[in-house]
């Protein structure tokens, strides 16, 4: 028996009314594989990770979670649209970095780390600030536990929501365009807490990004979206370095040229 | 001469009980107004589907002079057999009353928070009520005090409306005094100093508590 995907896209679709946002996606995302998206604006790739966040509805098709529906369950050997129990329960294997940080303004760096593993997983609070200790300290944080949000950098923001995603021991991490909003000088520092993270978790990761150079030393595979569909997927060294497609390669030497 | 202060003075120990009854009046109804508020604005973006009644709710209340609903309270609801002593009847009037506007205040405040803290409160798996009680109420609540500061002093200055339905508080009190001894100089200018007192004394409550929720959330 092969390993069940840790994600699998079946079939699924997204409209907002006549858009075809996603147009009928398949796509099998192993155990920790590291998989990178790319592709122009509007091809629907982070719709795609906003659809496992559960942040968007689908249309049609399912997606699976090791093996689990998430967004349906099964009643009476049928698949009927899930409900909210069901939702959260498959959904807590999923963490999330957004392009815009989405801090908690009100609250530390460690009280947004403690926030959820309290008020969701139930875990006491020295615990928590234990892991959260552990976790700042990962992404070189540590000494800014107390501070807020507004009093940190964008790379620091960022890193402290890499922290915060973290917290909840999720198997799946997705980012979305998470440098796309940093002073170049700050991309560096967040690009970095990924690869640790990639190196010392057992986690299945898929980005949405334009950082092309990170895509092809980080991804196991990069998969470039065009108009709702998977145009081209691949190692990266064979997409970036011979792509097949014709709209593949223009996409690669607009950005590239641009870079 | 027009203005007796021996009169003024003999009055104002009965005038100063019935201020009592005014602010307990107004605390007790700015309490329900803004629990109640809160409820509404909360309940109508937790459970979609109430928005419309919600809606119509909102707009009756806010449509109708304060004074018919303290009469229907009082009038009408002991014929369906809920009867209300004059003071409940009143406080619960004037409580939903501004409820209805203070749910408005609340959504204005949920309607500018960004979209990111509610997705991110997704991603960790938040339920709805830790969302709103932790993340959403905290962000959304300092910005609106002075709105609700406003709809507090207002609220103040209405409780008079309950002297039509014979509760002893300060405009009912001053009536008395006047229809007794037909003077009502000292009387009416007393209650309209008092309101202008506690009406400025709670503006500069709220513009201090401002300055204090600015302090902790602009860091």
């Amino acid at each position: 028996m092969t390993e069940q995907p840790m994600v699998r896209f079946d079939n699924v679709s997204k409209r907002y009314g006549a858009l075809t946002v996603l147009d009928g996606l398949n796509l099998d995302i192993a155990r920790g594989e590291k998989v990178s998206i790319i592709g122009p604006s509007g091809s629907g790739k982070t719709t795609v990770l906003r659809m496992l966040m559960t942040l968007e509805t689908i249309n049609d098709g399912v997606i699976w979670v090791e093996g689990e529906p998430l967004t349906h369950m099964e009643r009476n050997g049928k698949l009927v649209p899930a409900d909210l129990a069901h939702i959260r329960k498959i959904r807590a294997k999923i963490g999330m970095v957004f392009q815009s940080f989405n801090l908690f303004p009100h609250m530390t760096a460690m009280q947004n780390c403690i926030e959820a593993p309290i008020t969701v997983l139930g875990m006491k609070r020295a615990d928590a600030e234990a892991r959260a200790a552990e976790l700042l300290d990962m992404v070189g944080l540590s000494e800014k536990k107390d501070h807020y949000p507004s009093q940190l950098s964008g790379g620091q923001q960022q890193r402290v929501a890499i922290a915060r995603a973290c917290a909840m021991r999720p198997k799946i991490m997705l980012f979305d365009e998470v440098t796309s909003a940093l002073d170049p000088e700050l991309v560096g520092e967040v690009l970095e807490v990924i690869r640790k993270l990639g190196r010392e978790h057992d986690l299945t990761m898929l980005m949405v990004t334009h950082q092309m150079g990170f895509a092809k030393e980080f991804s196991d595979r990069v998969c470039f979206f065009h108009a709702g569909k998977i145009c081209e997927q691949g190692p990266p060294n064979e997409l970036f370095g011979a792509p097949k497609n014709e709209r593949t390669r223009q996409f690669l030497h607009a950005v590239l040229e641009a870079g | 001469m027009i203005w007796d202060w021996a009169f003024a003075f003999e009055i104002l120990p009965v005038l100063a009980s019935a201020a009592i009854v005014s602010i307990e009046a107004t605390l007790i109804g700015f309490a329900l107004a803004a629990s109640l508020g809160l409820v509404l604005a909360v309940v109508r973006i937790a459970v979609p589907w109430t928005g419309w009644t919600i809606s119509v709710l909102v707009e009756l209340i806010r449509s109708t002079p304060l004074l018919i609903q303290i009469f229907f309270l009082y009038f009408v609801f002991p014929k369906f057999g809920v009867v209300l002593d004059a003071f409940t009847a009143g406080v619960l009037a004037i409580g939903i009353h501004y409820a209805a506007y203070c749910s408005e205040v609340y959504r204005a405040g949920f309607d500018n928070i960004h979209r990111g803290q509610w997705e991110a409160s997704v991603a960790l798996n938040l339920s709805a009520w830790t969302t709103f009680r932790d993340i959403i109420i905290p962000q959304a609540i300092p910005p609106i005090v002075p709105a609700l500061g406003n709809y507090l002093v207002a609220l103040f200055k209405e409780t008079p409306l309950l002297s039509a339905i014979a509760v002893l508080e300060l405009m009912q009190t001053a009536k008395i005094i006047g229809s007794e001894t037909f003077r009502y100089t000292e009387p009416m200018t007393l209650v309209g100093l008092f309101f202008l007192a506690m009406s400025l004394v709670s503006a500069a409550l709220i513009r201090s508590l401002e300055g204090l929720l600015n302090r902790r959330t602009m860091r």
